[in-house]
């Protein structure tokens, strides 16, 4: 942050129920983490969206750049071998 | 002690602690579109439409113990200033952000202990009020306790503004823990909190927080009181009603 006057930004994520991972669904400004974790309960929980709630500092998430995609994900397009589907699954091992 | 019958002295029972929800809920509402902070506006219009559901509740009970056929609308829209039993920590001014997260504090300590107590009412209706409003007003007292603690011990000037707020409104929270006569007569049946009971772990929490907050508690005991034993209101207190009542009194019975 270089105005200070500026409160940091968190990344939210939010666990919909027990079992579930932790899901990002948004951002807020606070001053420190556990007003992130009440801002995040006020904005993103209204409607029993969540049973858990992660706050973490926007700057502790080191992200991909958009202008990377090619190199980073695209070779991977054409590998289709590296799904596993074809394979024959074994009755006995129902659904998988 | 009184004339009041025992009906009589529950409908007010219930309507007076509807007041209290309705005429702070009022209050935080009118931070709306002037919050400091979107987050910051969320925070408080979900903790006034909690404290306004918690009227709607006591008010449909009270309405319903009536018996006259009065909804929750009639005692929300339809009562005069003098009607309304509101502690008058519920309706002072807004005030600077400091002074709201004071009121919603010192209200909200209460309002924990107090509900906390309902939920043993022998009323059961007004125990499972209190079960569902103590869960609402638990995070009040968190939301309001976290931000008081950082204005207090935030930067000098947030330091002395947090402790004005907690001067100027120390002088409403002496009526808390009054009772009235009908709350005296409830008392006995084991419907009514006896709130002059919630008063040492009231002034704990108070005390715990403040200190946390490097905020010192005032010595004044001096004590502003006739809200909810009377209902003798601050002067700010017709603009709340006039601004709440204006479309029913203007068009009576419109709805949307």
């Amino acid at each position: 942050m270089t105005d200070t006057k500026e409160w940091p930004l968190w990344e939210v994520f939010i666990r919909s129920k027990a079992g579930l991972d932790h899901k990002h669904c948004g951002s807020v400004h606070a001053s420190d983490s556990e007003m992130a974790l009440e801002a995040a309960r006020d904005v993103y929980t209204r409607r029993s969206e969540g049973v858990s709630i992660w706050v973490v500092p926007s700057n502790a998430i080191t992200a991909s750049k958009p202008e990377d995609k090619e190199s980073l994900f695209e070779p991977a397009d054409d590998k289709i071998y590296r799904h596993p589907t074809f394979y024959d699954i074994p009755k006995g091992a129902g659904k998988m | 002690m009184t004339n009041l019958s025992k009906q009589d002295a529950l409908v007010q029972y219930a309507a007076q602690i509807g007041d209290n929800g309705l005429i702070i809920g009022h209050r935080m509402s009118e931070w709306c579109f002037r919050a400091p902070s979107i987050e910051m506006e969320m925070a408080l219009m979900n903790c006034a439409l909690d404290l306004i559901g918690q009227a709607r509740e006591l008010y449909t009970y009270a309405a319903k113990l009536d018996g006259t056929g009065k909804t929750e609308d009639d005692f929300a829209y339809l009562r005069d200033e003098k009607d309304f039993r509101n502690l008058l920590l519920a309706e002072v001014p807004n005030g600077d952000w400091g002074d709201t997260i004071v009121r919603l504090f010192f209200m909200s300590a209460y309002n924990k202990l107090f509900f906390t107590a309902l939920t043993k009412s022998t009323d059961a209706e007004l125990a499972a009020i209190g079960a569902k409003s103590l869960k609402e007003v638990t995070y009040h007292l968190r939301f309001s306790s976290e931000w008081l603690i950082r204005l207090g011990d935030g930067t000098e000037e947030s330091h002395e503004r947090a402790q004005k707020s907690v001067n100027d409104l120390w002088a409403y929270t002496g009526e808390l823990f009054t009772m009235t006569d009908g709350e005296k007569m409830l008392l006995e049946e084991g419907i009514a909190v006896d709130t002059a009971a919630l008063k040492p772990e009231w002034d704990q929490i108070v005390t715990d927080v403040l200190t946390q907050a490097t905020l010192s508690r005032p010595e004044n005991n001096w004590a502003h009181k006739g809200g909810k034993a009377e209902g003798i209101h601050t002067e700010s207190f017709g603009y709340i009603i006039a601004d709440m009542q204006f479309m029913q009194r203007r068009y009576p019975g419109c709805s949307w």
